[in-house]
């Protein structure tokens, strides 16, 4: 008891870091825009979406329900698998916010998930078919869905606002697009909070702490709402200044139409039965909306580089929980291997990122020079991902799986759908 | 394998035609207010422009407390 209730502290903790990831990795997709186009101060932003995606954290429990019951029925899932799982995603989000690209969190979660239970139980434990149809097929439509709808909305918007004042213009938009960056923020905190709530009744009660079937716990509602509301307040600069200003050039205008269109499709695939990721959504608005506007240009080579972060995300995910999986079967040694693996690779990775730091002040100027630099960024960091655990000699297993399941992920980013059909 | 097509059908279009039917709306409120304001500053007053402006921003924030309906239930 006292071992399983010690696994059991490790996996919560992890997961609420996961939720923290997750808040700081998403909160472009509610305020990239709102913050390039200089409708609210970045500070004020983030504080706005991190608050409303607490009030959101609170609003309902229905995702957690639908995690932690639906999944416990189908298996007896271990915390092992479950601790696995959390740290390919944990690791999956902090590598693209890295280089700043925009990644779904969900995909992550799921690619770690994935990962550990091949590993713990053979490949029959992956419905591929549930792959396509949940996690590639949501990942192509979401941003064509956003991206003409936000298109359109855009076009609509400069033809028939021509010659609107120029006071009336600043206003009107300005107010637009934190109504409708207000809504996304609280629909994330709805569903990627909850999914949290999920992991964590779904640990409690594979660990025997909870009866199967249970609601999740006042507490852990509280703690995950908290953890991703001061994730969300930390703000993932580095990938706002991708969306805000990486992708395409935002006018006020464009910005309203690309929120507006993120938000209808968002609350529109939850309750119409095709859930699309969050992330991708936006990002389909923003490059939509960058169209919408004559004249408006994608920076193509920017958005290539994040797609090839979606394809990659769920292989990446289950090939690092599948490793963290294999090395947790030597019993206790190795799931403290994998745990110091973790957080030194965390530490690694935010070490990494003071080189070249990304905060408040500096969101906004992303311009072509960081664009010019980037594709050696991706590479090099990668790589140095991979790196510093070597030196850290303490997890000697963990390393030498990881060393080699990383770079194994990005040898082939030609063809990003492929890894993930291979899963 | 068995791909929602319907599903995914219905999520364009209602995405599709919320976000434009929203944007157009707002859009068109921001002609009147905009209209409303020149017309003032002239020593004038466009009441209509200003009436009209301001339904289309009470439809706009009717379908953002849907949203928030939506999200809650």
């Amino acid at each position: 008891m006292e071992h399983i209730t010690l696994l059991l502290g490790i996996v919560i903790i992890t997961a609420l870091v996961f939720d923290f990831t997750n808040g700081f990795h998403d909160t472009a997709n509610a305020m990239a825009t709102t913050i390039s186009t200089g409708a609210l101060k970045p500070k004020t932003a983030v504080a706005m979406s991190a608050v409303l995606n607490l009030v959101g954290a609170f609003m309902s429990v229905e995702v957690a329900k639908t995690i932690s019951k639906g999944l416990v029925n189908e298996e007896g899932i271990q915390p092992e698998v479950i601790f696995a799982a959390l740290v390919g995603a944990i690791l999956w989000n902090l590598v693209t916010w890295l280089v700043g690209l925009p990644s779904s969190s969900s995909h992550a979660l799921m690619g770690g998930l994935i990962g550990a239970a091949v590993a713990s139980a053979g490949m029959g434990a992956v419905n591929g078919s549930v792959v396509v149809t949940k996690v590639l097929i949501p990942a192509i439509a979401a941003p064509i869905v956003a991206g003409v709808a936000s298109m359109l909305a855009a076009k609509i918007t400069y033809k028939v606002g021509g010659n609107i004042g120029k006071k009336t213009s600043a206003k009107g938009y300005k107010a637009g697009q934190i109504a409708s960056a207000g809504l996304v923020s609280l629909a994330h905190g709805t569903n990627d909070a909850q999914k949290t709530m999920g992991i964590i009744t779904l640990a409690l009660v594979a660990g025997g702490a909870l009866a199967p079937g249970s609601n999740p716990p006042v507490w852990v509602i509280v703690s995950a709402g908290m953890a991703i509301a001061m994730g969300t307040y930390l703000g993932g600069w580095r990938i706002i200044r991708t969306m805000g200003s990486g992708l395409t050039d935002l006018q006020p205008q464009q910005g309203f139409a690309a929120q507006t269109s993120a938000a209808s499709v968002i609350l529109a695939s939850s309750h119409l039965g095709f859930s699309l990721s969050t992330t991708h959504a936006c990002s389909g608005a923003v490059m939509g909306a960058g169209l919408g506007r004559k004249g408006g240009v994608v920076r193509w080579s920017t958005a290539t580089r994040m797609f090839i972060a979606w394809g990659l995300t769920l292989p990446a995910a289950a090939l690092v929980a599948s490793g963290a999986e294999l090395v947790m079967r030597t019993g206790d040694i190795g799931v403290a291997a994998v745990a110091v693996f973790l957080v030194a690779s965390c530490v690694a990775i935010w070490v990494i990122s003071r080189r070249q730091v990304v905060d408040h002040t500096n969101v906004n100027e992303a311009g072509t020079a960081s664009a010019d630099e980037q594709p050696g960024v991706v590479t090099t960091a990668i790589a140095a991902v991979a790196v510093p655990p070597t030196a850290g000699t303490t997890a000697a297993v963990t390393d030498e799986d990881l060393k080699a399941t990383i770079p194994a992920a990005t040898a082939n980013p030609a063809t990003p759908a492929a890894p993930a059909a291979a899963v | 394998m068995k791909i929602d097509w319907a599903a995914l059908g219905s999520v364009f279009g209602v995405s599709l035609s919320a976000t434009v039917a929203l944007v157009a709306l707002f859009t068109l409120g921001l002609v009147g207010l905009s209209k409303h304001e020149a017309a003032t500053e002239q020593g004038g007053a466009a009441t209509l422009a200003r009436s009209g402006a301001y339904a289309c921003f009470a439809l706009c924030a009717a379908a953002v407390s849907y949203g928030i309906y939506l999200i809650v239930a």
